[in-house]
């Protein structure tokens, strides 16, 4: 038995411990917003945060995991308010859907360390997501507009963790 | 009406004494026990079988159209959503003739149904692009009539007659300005026969199509919660891994499962035409039992099979079989002996994967006496009837529970994922997911066909085109689909044989030369191979001859205004004839799925690699429903048609694919895209398709620009295995 933390709480978790934290998530726990796209890190459909970076879950044995701080999709609002969510609300970003959690945890890892990302920054941040359907081009316009949602609400939203419970998401120094 | 999630569960069309109750419940209880009296009101998920629904007053009004006592309205949606909108744009279509608002609207997917035949398909099919034309009529007649009757049943309530009620924002409205809910009036209305004759609303009256409305399913898909075929969970489910023949067509010799059998979580182990299943009580316990099997297999026909061998059977049909002509104009092969010059050139197309984000996979629950299937599916039939085979039950006995499909493109037009599924959880007696690894989906794909097409042209003395011959030699889809079809040709000819290009002698012919390996219908299927032919020729014979390449396709456009307009706003948006310094142009135009459409390719040699600028695109593709879904599906189709252009080709050697992941199979990525310009034109045809054609036409786009850039022709793809491109 080991004990993750996930979006905040403590989980305990009986698995094998070779198993990929995606399969934990999916399997063991019934969360299902991160997505399995290939099993080798090259797609970034089940990324995640850990200890705030972006990482790729599919690849992530359970005991790599154990003490670091994980965040899923469904953590990170309780109700859809998260800039990135909004923004990708607005826009109407996904097609089939599929990819997008992966692509919002990778939004949200990019603008918890860059402010105002520049088209390189989104560029370099955001290779690592394939999207079959071509929604590209909006997820960029979306990060943009991410990024002016979160300037807009920095007063409040500096002191604020991004829900309740949940240490604010940030890469490790 | 209101937002459901927030104020429908008012219970409007309940009598006033529990109305009352439950108001005073919610005001006691919250929501919680709200949610408990009414289902309905339950914290919403994702729009997928059974999902939504109402109360047990629920009128069922016709086969699209539920509305609860609680006012909620629920649209089944009888075509899969797999990103090209129909969970919105069918449900616009209903609510347009039935006044209210498109927001309030839930989604249920239609079970198997007569009522749900495509009829533009022939099946309860999502394919071809139709979705739109065929629900039209359909569902705005399906909301006409429904609104007929609520206020029929108005009228009746109120003992007035229906003309002098209207109906407006979910409530029947009388002459004194009474109303009554749709969900006060939907039980009595779903008694009154079904009027025949409505009138449908002119497009001036238009208040949802035509607007750019939010995506129903957009905000479940940025929490997680949206559920797709490989989230479905079921109580006591167990998880399932495939183990296939490496070689395509191979089948099954021997295995050996006792170091499998052993392993942690492992239930049963189990042979079936699919291949071998492993059951487990995860699906990573289920995938490392699979790697212990020992299994030897038959490789039948195909242990030789490689790319040579394919390419080598395409040409040598191409030169020695004329094909059926699919069409035929004036006299072709006299027109090109008169000609005073003559060109030919041959295309190649390899084969390509789908490569769906979300593997296939299928959830099946089995009892004695019925099978519930969970499945992103696009032939809900197709599914039910293999589901029936594997189950041993009648079909009728099959549930078909249509989830979001994570991707489509027509890989899910095949039901090869879904016995295995259903043979576990008959074999274990309870619900089985199966889930196939990304390398299983790449290594088992029906891929799409590859083709090698020989373009023949003449012109004459005054430099008009008067002769064309097309002839392609390409495995058939249809055949395995419905290998008693008369027509040979069904979509392998398309933008061919229905060329616009008026010239006087021309031909379409096809040769069928199977390979060995299954193929399938891929987003914009044999447009995206024709029009890489016909299109890149098409410029070759406007060089040939000297002349713009626009100007050169205007002059065979003649007599179609259409075209000309689309290709011209193609010409225009891309600023055609003035590029950038260093910057070169290619275009592309088709006809297909009944919208036409055109493409500007802007590029640039940088240190010898190709650099792609901008992508112009230009459409009249009918009325639109929502013109913001029409433009992200054609962005979307360009970036489909980009990785294809690009990098786009699956090898096979000893019979086996080579390509298992994304790796090695690529596809663009969001650091590679081109700027995307698109202009939509205003139409008044009816609407045509738009999920699929913007695909076809980026591969020639980008040839004929990089003929621009270099003088050298691409006559063959994925342009990155072009011995001189080289890609930035």
């Amino acid at each position: 038995m080991q004990t993750l933390t996930i979006n905040g709480q403590p989980v305990p978790v009986e698995a094998d411990p070779e198993t990929p934290l995606l399969w934990v998530l999916r399997d063991h726990l019934g969360m299902t917003g991160t997505k399995f796209g290939c099993g080798k890190a090259f797609c970034g459909a089940c990324t995640v945060h850990v200890d705030g970076a972006p990482m790729r879950s599919c690849s992530l044995p359970l005991a790599a995991v154990a003490g670091r701080k994980i965040a899923t999709i469904e953590g990170l609002s309780k109700d859809r308010s998260h800039p990135v969510q909004r923004a990708w609300i607005e826009l109407d970003v996904p097609q089939c859907g599929y990819c997008q959690s992966g692509q919002i945890m990778s939004a949200v890892a990019l603008l918890a360390q860059t402010k105002t990302p520049t088209d390189a920054d989104i560029d370099a941040a955001m290779a690592g997501n394939i999207c079959r359907c071509g929604t590209y081009a909006r997820i960029r316009a979306a990060i943009h507009r991410a990024a002016e949602l979160m300037q807009a609400a920095l007063p409040r939203q500096a002191a604020e963790p991004l829900h309740s419970g949940q240490p604010t998401l940030q890469r490790p120094s | 009406m209101r937002d459901p999630e927030a104020s429908g569960c008012e219970a409007g069309g309940l009598e006033a004494g529990r109305r009352e109750f439950l108001r005073a419940v919610a005001r006691l209880g919250g929501g919680l026990v709200l949610a408990l009296s009414l289902p309905a009101c339950a914290p919403k998920r994702a729009a997928t079988a059974g999902g939504a629904g109402g109360t047990g007053a629920t009128g069922q009004i016709n086969a699209w159209l539920k509305i609860a006592g609680d006012n909620t309205i629920t649209v089944l949606v009888d075509r899969s959503e797999m990103g090209q909108g129909v969970y919105t744009a069918l449900p616009t279509l209903l609510a347009e003739e039935l006044e209210v608002p498109l927001s309030v609207i839930r989604i249920e997917a239609a079970p198997v149904g007569d009522a749900y035949v495509n009829q533009g398909n022939g099946g309860q099919i999502t394919g071809t692009s139709n979705s739109v034309s065929d629900a039209w009529d359909k569902l705005r007649l399906a909301g006409a009539r429904a609104r007929t009757m609520l206020i029929a049943a108005g009228a009746a309530a109120w003992g007035v007659s229906p003309a002098d009620c209207h109906a407006e924002a979910g409530k029947v409205v009388n002459g004194r300005g009474e109303s009554l809910t749709y969900g006060q009036l939907a039980e009595a209305a779903a008694k009154l026969a079904v009027p025949k004759d409505v009138a449908l609303k002119p497009a001036a009256r238009f208040a949802l199509i035509g607007r750019n409305l939010p995506r129903l399913d957009t905000p479940d898909k940025c929490d997680g919660s949206a559920e797709f075929g490989i989230d479905v969970r079921r109580p006591g489910m167990l998880y399932a891994a495939l183990a296939q023949c490496p070689v395509l067509g191979g089948s099954l010799k021997e295995f050996d499962d006792s170091a499998a059998a052993v392993l942690p979580g492992v239930r049963k182990i189990l042979q079936t035409p699919s291949g071998v299943v492993v059951v487990a009580d995860h699906f990573w316990q289920a995938l490392k039992a699979r790697d212990a099997l020992r299994i030897s297999w038959h490789s039948r026909d195909n242990a030789s099979l490689d790319d040579a061998a394919i390419r080598a059977s395409l040409h040598k049909t191409l030169a020695t079989d004329p094909g059926k002509a699919a069409r035929a104009e004036g006299d072709v092969a006299k027109a090109l002996q008169a000609s005073s010059s003559v060109h030919a050139a041959t295309y190649e197309l390899p084969l390509l994967a789908h490569a769906t984000m979300e593997p296939m996979n299928c959830t099946a629950d089995v009892t004695a006496e019925a099978c519930d299937l969970y499945v992103g599916t696009q032939v809900q039939q197709m599914a039910q009837a293999a589901a029936a085979d594997a189950a041993g039950l009648p079909a009728q006995r099959v549930r078909v529970h249509t989830t979001l499909l994570g991707g489509g493109f027509g890989r899910r037009l095949e039901i090869d994922f879904i016995p295995a599924a259903v043979a576990a959880s008959k074999a274990v007696g309870v619900p089985v997911k199966l889930i196939w690894t990304r390398e299983d989906d790449m290594t088992h794909d029906y891929y799409r066909p590859p083709a090698s097409i020989r373009l023949d042209a003449g012109f004459d003395a005054n430099r008009k085109l008067v002769a064309w011959r097309f002839h392609s030699v390409s495995p058939s889809i249809t055949a395995r689909f419905a290998p008693d079809a008369t027509d040979p040709f069904d979509s392998v000819v398309e933008g061919a044989a229905n060329t616009p290009y008026e010239i006087p002698n021309l031909s379409v012919n096809y040769t069928r030369q199977e390979i060995g390996i299954g193929v399938g219908y891929m987003r914009s299927v044999s447009h995206a191979i024709n029009c890489f032919a016909i299109e890149s020729f098409m410029d070759e014979l406007a060089h040939a001859s000297a002349k713009d390449p626009v100007a050169f396709r205007l002059e065979l456009l003649e007599k179609k205004p259409r075209h000309r307009r689309v290709l011209q706003a193609a010409a225009d948006l891309a600023g055609w004839g003035h590029p950038s310094a260093g910057h070169h142009l290619g275009l592309a135009l088709m006809e297909g799925y009944t919208t036409v459409i055109a493409q500007v390719a802007e590029i640039s040699i940088e240190q010898g690699a190709l650099k792609i600028h901008k992508i112009s695109c230009a459409v009249d593709c009918g009325q639109m429903v929502n013109p913001r879904i029409v433009q992200s599906q054609i962005e979307g189709g360009i970036v489909f048609g980009l990785s294809a252009a690009l990098w786009g080709e699956i090898n096979v050697a000893g019979g086996q694919v080579r390509q298992q992941n994304f790796n090695s199979y690529r596809v663009a990525r969001l650091n590679e895209m081109p700027e995307v310009v698109v202009k939509l034109l205003d139409s008044p045809e009816p609407p045509g398709g738009i999920g699929e054609p913007a695909v076809a036409l980026v591969a020639p786009a980008l040839g004929n620009a990089l003929f621009a850039a270099t003088g050298q022709r691409i006559r063959a793809l994925p342009l990155a295995a072009q011995k001189f491109v080289k890609i930035a």
